[in-house]
């Protein structure tokens, strides 16, 4: 929100003038009948894609050279606002002389960029990517007609947000490299749910199989999961050095402070028949943690046991640990 | 030939309006609360603006005709304040209001959700009005304020008003009504109908944008939304909008004597334009014509998106509006259209057509010889009407 949002603009000024002219004279909108097809010795293909009840429609059809797989006409019929129908001419219009091969990998994207009047501005305002992406979803129904085979098989990544084509595993990279934590900043990183914002969260323009804001949460928490289970492999292997002693959890300290005390500090105190035990972990408000050790056996009673030990003790897990650890025997 | 048929959105301001607001803006500009002339000499036109307001009304001197900004801050102003005096001060905690409300209800009633606030939105019948039925069983003993619309503005449909302000009396329930589309256009009478609170908007009945006004029955308390100087008698602050309010009370008062115009010239000529769209094929209009405010259609035009005709309607200068979620900017149908026409598409095919009184036959003529044009074209584009050969399995 700035400036330029204040005042609401009307969406027919973000139409590009190709848009507009289509929307009032569509060179590709008809029917090829099945007559007409079969007297050039053409297949007649026709596929459907959404629904009047969703808002747009479009029928597709294609006249095809079965010898050559070339589209050798392509016609649309459409129920939809203007953009619909100026996407669905742009879309017959990229359609013809391709194969169906060729055909198949037009996607929303080069019929948005076809109908732009110069490179850099877009031919419809961000909600209207949308309609482009029926265009190419109809393509894929026809193409899997011709070829009787489930449209499905054409797309072979997950595709999330439609209108920018971003896929999930695109997504869940950016989420994971950059520690992004909203969805606005992973809009701000791929365009995944700049344009019609279906993808955003349940409720929207369409239902979708993912949604960002879930996306994100389980991004999330996988991340989580690998962090912790960074920590796990670093503890079996001995090494903290990656993750600071401070960052761990309690657990995660107790369990590096007893591995310090199994590697340099009972040994020395078996070999004079003493042991100790740990017996509470504690994080101060002044920053430090406070270990509780009781003393085992011989070490019970020792002389040395508050004085020289106890420092040996210390100095061990202060080096191995943190410096902020105070060792108190109770 | 330009034709202006969205006048339920706003209307042209009546030129007779307009002089009558002239010299507040060059000539007389004082501030109407200083001592001096300057600011004195504003006040014979603001006594009869408020005069003619409580005319058009028929509100009684004990009640307040607030003067505010819009119907917009009229409707925050009740539900906000009701939320503080009757539910975080009072013992109260619920409101009731319909599905169809505008936005400055639904949005308003959404916001005091999150601060605990209980709130039933009445569902309505295929017609978009709401059942009284459904009223009566809503009510709680803790039940606040009922606000309910006087007319729609999408489907100009009128509400049982009458019946709604008899449950809510015999309930002692305050009951808030926004009128926005009635006032103007049908007879709104304060003193037969009991109403504690009625939000108003000057630029529906060809008054000024940016003033309007919220009548509050007997003076009643409620906690002003506008803290300020003591302007309006310390209801609502805010340097008085002079040649708002003279704009809105000659709008109102020349509105009020074209009532009966409304009813018969305006609805004849809304009628007619109705008749001829209905000799399309397969259209339907929403709601009978007496059930309607007099100047509006709400009509679905099977395949045909809303956008889509309106773009053909506008290139040939014609405005009008419709509830389709392509024709919006976040892409969400109209809520009203959701609810009254689900099974009939309207979400996407409502065009709605709004009269005034300055609408000419002409104006119309041109306008039902354009949409024919219009439906002629865009359903020659429409996969609804498209050939598929035996084969083809319609997924449409």
């Amino acid at each position: 929100m700035a400036k330029n949002d204040l005042i609401g603009g009307s969406i027919w000024e973000e139409y590009s003038q190709k848009v507009q002219d289509l929307m009032n004279n569509p060179q590709n909108m008809g029917e090829i009948t099945e007559e007409e097809a079969k007297e050039k010795g053409l297949k007649l293909i026709v596929a459907d894609f959404g629904a009047e009840s969703c808002g747009d429609a479009v029928r597709l059809y294609w006249a095809v050279n079965e010898d050559t797989n070339v589209i050798e006409d392509a016609k649309f019929k459409s129920f939809g606002c203007g953009t619909a129908i100026a996407s669905s001419d742009t879309m017959a219009d990229l359609c013809k002389g391709k194969t169906v091969d060729e055909a198949v990998k037009i996607t929303n994207i080069d019929v948005e960029h076809a109908m732009r009047d110069n490179p850099d501005t877009p031919a419809v305002p961000p909600q209207k990517m949308h309609c482009s992406v029926m265009a190419y979803d109809v393509i894929k129904a026809a193409a899997a007609s011709y070829k009787g085979v489930d449209a499905e098989s054409f797309e072979t990544d997950i595709i999330v947000c439609e209108c920018a084509r971003v896929t999930l595993g695109t997504i869940k990279e950016v989420i994971k490299i950059n520690d992004l934590h909203t969805v606005e900043e992973i809009t701000n990183y791929t365009k995944a749910g700049a344009f019609c914002k279906s993808c955003v969260k349940p409720g929207g323009h369409e239902e979708k199989d993912y949604y960002l804001v879930d996306i994100l949460k389980d991004t999330r928490a996988e991340m989580e999961m690998e962090k912790m289970s960074a920590l796990a492999d670093a503890k079996i292997a001995g090494t903290h050095s990656d993750i600071p002693f401070d960052d761990l959890t309690m657990v995660q300290k107790l369990k590096a402070v007893e591995a310090a005390i199994d590697k340099d500090i009972r040994p020395m105190l078996v070999m004079d028949g003493g042991n100790l035990e740990i017996v509470d972990i504690k994080d101060t408000d002044d920053g430090n943690t406070d270990i509780y050790i009781r003393y085992l056996g011989a070490c019970h009673g020792c002389a040395s046991s508050s004085t020289g030990t106890l420092f040996a003790i210390e100095s061990v897990l202060k080096e191995e640990c943190s410096e902020k650890i105070r060792v108190l025997p109770i | 030939m330009r034709v202006y048929l969205d006048n339920n959105a706003t209307t042209m301001v009546d030129p007779k309006v307009f002089a009558k607001m002239e010299p507040y803006f060059v000539e007389m500009y004082g501030n109407p609360n200083s001592l001096h002339e300057f600011g004195s000499e504003s006040h014979p036109a603001l006594r009869r603006a408020m005069d003619q307001l409580y005319a058009g009304l028929n509100a009684s001197d004990k009640d307040d005709i607030v003067i505010t900004s819009c119907a917009t801050e009229s409707n925050n102003w009740v539900l906000k304040s009701i939320y503080n005096d009757y539910i975080l001060n009072g013992e109260k905690d619920h409101i009731i209001t319909s599905e169809v409300e505008h936005p400055a209800i639904i949005s308003t009633c959404k916001f005091l959700e999150t601060l605990g606030v209980k709130v039933t939105y009445l569902p309505v019948n295929e017609k978009g009005v709401i059942e009284v039925e459904s009223l009566k069983k809503s009510i709680t003993e803790k039940t606040a304020l009922v606000t309910i619309m006087w007319a729609n503005n999408e489907t100009g449909m009128i509400f049982p008003i009458e019946e709604i302000s008899n449950i809510c009396k015999e309930n002692n329930i305050l009951f808030h009504s926004d009128a926005v589309q009635a006032v103007g256009k049908i007879p709104v009478d304060l003193q037969k109908i009991d109403i504690d609170f009625l939000s108003f908007s000057a630029h529906k009945f060809h008054g000024p944008k940016g003033v309007g006004g919220l009548y509050i029955k007997n003076s009643q308390p409620l906690t002003p939304l506008f803290h300020g100087g003591e302007h309006m008698g310390g209801r609502r602050s805010g340097t008085l909008n002079v040649a708002g309010i003279v704009g809105m009370g000659e709008a109102l008062d020349i509105a009020v004597q074209n009532l009966d115009f409304e009813k018969n010239s305006v609805r004849k000529l809304r009628d007619k334009l109705e008749d001829e769209v209905l000799k399309l094929d397969d259209v339907f209009v929403v709601g009978t014509r007496d059930e309607r405010t007099p100047n509006t259609i709400l009509v679905s035009v099977k395949g045909i998106e809303g956008e889509a005709m309106l773009w053909d309607l506008n290139k040939n200068g014609i405005a009008a509006s419709t509830g389709s979620a392509c024709a919006s900017e976040d892409l969400e149908s109209n809520p009203v259209m959701e609810a009254i026409g689900a099974e009939a598409d309207l979400a996407h095919t409502a065009l709605r057509l709004s009269l005034s009184r300055f609408t000419t036959q002409e104006e119309i003529d041109y306008t039902v010889s354009i949409l024919n044009d219009a439906v002629k074209r865009l359903r020659a584009i429409s996969s609804t009407y498209s050939y598929a050969p035996d084969w083809h399995d319609s997924k449409l």
